[in-house]
């Protein structure tokens, strides 16, 4: 491998690492409060999809972002509703978000641009990068904003007093609510952050990384996050870490089926299976010592 | 428990999905009204294909049957308290394994069985990964639905693909398919194998110790271990009815529906059966019977949305988005409660 490929594979990894890694430092947030969101997938498709559409009317890549986060923000909303205030399933919501949001894009590409299956996002509406070569490498200004993302949410959450509450509401509710702490206003904080994070991560894959809008532009990168969230151990920053070697993964199959002696041997589909069965391996290595807070995922209700 | 009372029990959870479907309904005419659609003319539309005529009604029942196969995969999981989505990439692999093995042994049968056991058999890794490495079957899952969408990509444009067409895998030979219930339409014993499979899984869970077992160790895994039920192998079964239904979903789309009993280009027609199963679960409140009439519902929904598209101008994705809106407001805890307090509030 010489110096250029190294280069390329190591931008294409970074740019692929944002939309895991601030999915996934969102699902962090949401869990170490307690409550599980599976749903983050539909909130990828969700805020791809709004996120093109407000950049293309302002013309400007920056108000498709900002759409995005609003979406995921609307969506986190819902989601907090049903599972802090209604004490509903976590999972149930989650599963509903993520099927609406496969109907809702699919259907909306086909009702607001009339085209089947795929959007070109025009170029006046996508983030410029912030370098670029002659060889169509870049660095997208996400890549620096998502590195801070981790490194303010890890000192948040562990370093401040608003980060303690957040993990003792996950972690043992009924301590925090007899020391005053309002156990469904913090977990439900930590769900609009979370869905407001994932929100901007699908706008990037419209309005800057990927430049379209397609059927199956989440691709699994919602389900992708959450393994990562358990990889690195309810963690922001070996999220960041996880997220990355994730994004080496997706570009490493994409540099093999690009290659044409590689793909001559073997089929780009098994290469195309390599992020999904690397996660496998990952999540299944890792889960022994892994353990997530004490009341993820359970209701609280004041005795 | 005497029938009365049992029926009594089942009167909530019914109105509940009622209810529910009644809000996807609403919801969706709102979104169709936003998006410059007319929302009468099409529901006009949906219901009028799928229903409005014997060909419609034959397409609902036979879009149904899949869908109440993999519906039976999440419920099986559901009540053994796991959240199973793996139907999706299990059906691709049943469909398959039914082509291939059509090709060599000429019999419905034969087709069928290979569906079921090799469901059985992609079901397997994620039940291991769950008992002995605690992997949440919800990402182990996902990841195997996306594994088998590319390795049976694969073999249908690689290794079984038809040299006269383009389009699509080697067809089931003429011996091997499901004979047709009505001439000229596509419903087939496919939707009878479906019926009679939730009636068969109905008895096992509710009339068997397995299903006895499977039961408790969902709804309290502690009591049901000291009882002396081993939950690990409570959930390995549970995996493994799953993926044995899901495959069957497969064998029967590829077995049972014409005119091409074969995978389509891009797994264009075996894609999305094993998501739609999730809801159609989830309406039918993770029982076999409830998931009778779901399935009939999600089917008819599915076959009305071609003729909303044509006559009414609509996406047929249209139906998806009802059908999302459904799952979230079946998630609504004490959905009936809530609506109930809301009018009593407002009418005082």
């Amino acid at each position: 491998m010489n110096e250029a490929m190294a280069i390329s594979l190591l931008l294409g990894s970074l740019a692929a690492m944002v939309p895991i890694a601030l999915t996934s430092i969102g699902a962090v947030i949401s869990e170490r409060a307690g409550v599980v969101n599976i749903g983050y997938e539909g909130i990828l498709m969700f805020s791809a999809f709004f996120g093109a559409i407000f950049a293309e009317l302002a013309g400007n890549g920056w108000v498709g972002l900002l759409g995005g986060a609003l979406v995921g923000l609307l969506l986190g909303a819902l989601h907090g509703v049903l599972t802090v205030y209604l004490k509903g399933d976590h999972v149930i919501p989650g599963i509903g978000l993520n099927l609406l949001g496969a109907g809702a894009v699919a259907f909306g590409i086909r009702a607001y641009w009339g085209t089947a299956g795929q959007h070109q996002v025009p170029s006046n509406a996508q983030i410029n990068p912030l370098w670029m070569d002659a060889f169509g490498n870049s660095l997208s200004p996400l890549v620096p904003i998502t590195i801070a993302v981790a490194i303010i949410a890890w000192w948040v959450l562990f370093k401040t007093p608003f980060g303690l509450r957040i993990r003792a509401v996950g972690e043992n509710p009924e301590a925090a609510d007899a020391l005053g702490i309002n156990v469904e206003l913090y977990r439900f904080t930590a769900v609009l952050i979370a869905s407001a994070l994932a929100g901007i991560a699908g706008a990037y894959l419209s309005v800057d990384w990927l430049g379209t809008v397609t059927k199956t532009i989440s691709a699994g990168r919602g389900f992708i996050a959450l393994a990562n969230m358990v990889f690195s151990g309810w963690n922001p920053l070996i999220a960041l870490g996880g997220a990355f070697l994730f994004g080496f993964f997706d570009n490493l199959a994409i540099y093999i089926q690009n290659n044409p002696w590689l793909a001559g041997t073997i089929p780009w589909q098994f290469i195309a299976t390599l992020p999904y069965v690397v996660t496998l391996i990952v999540v299944a290595g890792i889960i022994g010592r892994a353990r997530p807070p004490k009341w993820d995922g359970k209701p609280y209700r004041r005795e | 428990m005497s029938l009365k009372s049992e029926l009594k029990g089942y009167v909530k959870p019914v109105a509940e999905s009622v209810l529910a479907i009644l809000i996807g309904a609403f919801v969706g005419a709102l979104v169709l009204w936003f998006s410059g659609y007319s929302a009468g003319s099409a529901y006009y539309w949906l219901i009028k294909g799928s229903l409005g005529s014997i060909d419609g009604i034959a397409e609902t029942l036979s879009k149904s049957a899949p869908l109440i196969l993999t519906a039976i995969t999440f419920a099986i999981g559901a009540r053994t308290g796991l959240f199973n989505i793996g139907a999706e990439g299990t059906v691709y692999f049943g469909a398959i394994s039914a082509i291939i093995v059509t090709q060599h042994l000429q019999n419905p049968i034969a087709g069928l069985l290979a569906g079921i056991f090799v469901g059985a058999l992609w079901a397997l890794p994620s039940a291991l990964l769950k008992v002995y490495r605690g992997v949440h079957e919800v990402i182990s899952t996902i990841m195997f639905n996306w594994i088998a969408f590319f390795l049976v990509s694969w073999l249908a444009v690689s290794v079984y693909y038809n040299p006269k067409d383009p389009n699509s895998t080697l067809p089931v030979p003429p011996s091997a398919r499901l004979p047709l219930l009505m001439k000229n339409t596509s419903l087939s014993w496919a939707f009878i194998v479906a019926i009679a499979t939730a009636v068969i899984v109905f008895i096992v869970m509710w009339h068997t110790k397995l299903g006895y077992e499977l039961r408790t160790s969902g709804q309290n895994p502690r009591a049901a271990e000291y009882g002396g039920i081993n939950p690990k192998s409570s959930m390995i079964w549970s995996f493994l009815i799953g993926g044995m239904t899901a495959g069957l979903a497969g064998a029967g789309i590829v077995m049972g529906t014409p005119p091409s009993y074969a995978i389509t280009q891009g797994l264009a027609n075996v894609y999305g059966y094993g998501f739609d199963g999730i809801g159609v679960s989830l309406v039918g409140r993770n029982h076999p019977l409830g998931i009778i009439f779901s399935g009939i519902l999600f089917g008819a929904l599915s076959a009305g949305a071609t003729a909303m598209q044509q006559h009414a101008q609509v996406p047929l994705e249209m139906v998806k988005v009802i059908e999302g809106i459904i799952i979230i407001a079946v998630a609504v805890p004490g959905l009936l409660d809530l609506f109930a307090k809301l009018f009593r509030r407002e009418g005082a």
